[in-house]
């Protein structure tokens, strides 16, 4: 397990992509979700 | 006969704000299953790069990223033209709600670009090398289109001035994407292309395929429930 986050090595990398990546997706969700709500009230 | 009657009864804001929103739900839960698929190929399923080790797992996201920063930019172009033609509200409403999805997109490729260039380049950023320059021009295009667009009063005169600047940017488009042939750059050329055979392992082809559906998916969902909030704006 600790191998795997491991990443041989690369972990910042390609977990700074992964992360960065899926926390601007989740992101853009909330954003547009919330300006939905506010265009509706 | 009656295909036309279809398009232009949906091209009417009014009649395509529900649809939006069921293709919406539709794309936001087939993305998420294509990212899950995805991401296991992607992390357990794809062997470790001979040269790379698992640095090059980056691949799946920043390729599919690539890839749709530069085709949201040509779809968003094209509403913008349609718009700028036909003069229907709905195509310039479209290029307006495509553009964050594009740009974020585009950071995303940019970013990733960068933390898989420093492990294989050793450097996070390359001045003046024409991939990396011609996204960074992409970026500041999409950014340029909003902004344009947010500093305009008037939503029709804003439409205007958007999608010029949207078609004018399109000739960015093709510089990046043969930017990896006609200079010299330390991007790697294309891994994946429409004439030759893919020049990788076969899972990780599937990965980084499973990955872009999911990211198109998620930028078809996005956009449909920025484009209905758009549509309650303007139409209020």
């Amino acid at each position: 397990m600790s191998e795997f986050f491991a990443m041989g090595g690369y972990a910042f990398y390609v977990w700074g992509s992964y992360g960065v990546t899926f926390a601007l997706l989740a992101l853009e969700v909330f954003l547009v979700v919330r300006r939905a709500r506010e265009t509706k009230a | 006969m009656s295909a036309t009657i279809k398009w232009y009864w949906f091209a009417s804001p009014q009649t395509f704000y529900p649809l939006a929103g069921t293709l919406a739900r539709g794309c936001a839960v087939a993305a998420a299953l294509l990212a899950a698929a995805g991401l296991y190929v992607g992390f357990f399923v794809a062997p470790t790069d001979a040269q790379q080790g698992e640095a090059y797992r980056i691949i799946f996201i920043h390729v599919p990223a690539a890839w749709m920063s530069m085709f949201l930019y040509v779809l968003m172009a094209g509403w913008a033209a349609v718009g700028l033609a036909f003069n229907t509200r709905l195509s310039a409403m479209m290029a307006s709600a495509l553009a964050p999805t594009g740009a974020m997109f585009t950071f995303v490729a940019l970013w990733t670009g960068a933390l898989w260039g420093r492990p294989t380049w050793g450097a996070y950023w390359v001045w003046g090398d024409a991939r990396l320059m011609s996204e960074l021009i992409l970026l500041f295009l999409y950014l340029g289109f909003i902004a344009l667009q947010a500093a305009i009063d008037d939503p029709r005169r804003a439409d205007r001035a958007g999608a010029l600047l949207a078609i004018v940017g399109v000739v960015n488009v093709p510089i990046i994407y043969y930017s990896v042939q006609w200079w010299s750059t330390l991007h790697q050329g294309a891994s994946v292309s429409l004439t030759s055979a893919p020049r990788m392992a076969q899972t990780m082809l599937i990965g980084m395929i499973l990955m872009a559906l999911a990211f198109w998916l998620y930028s078809i969902a996005v956009s449909m429930l920025r484009v209905r909030c758009i549509i309650k704006e303007r139409e209020a």
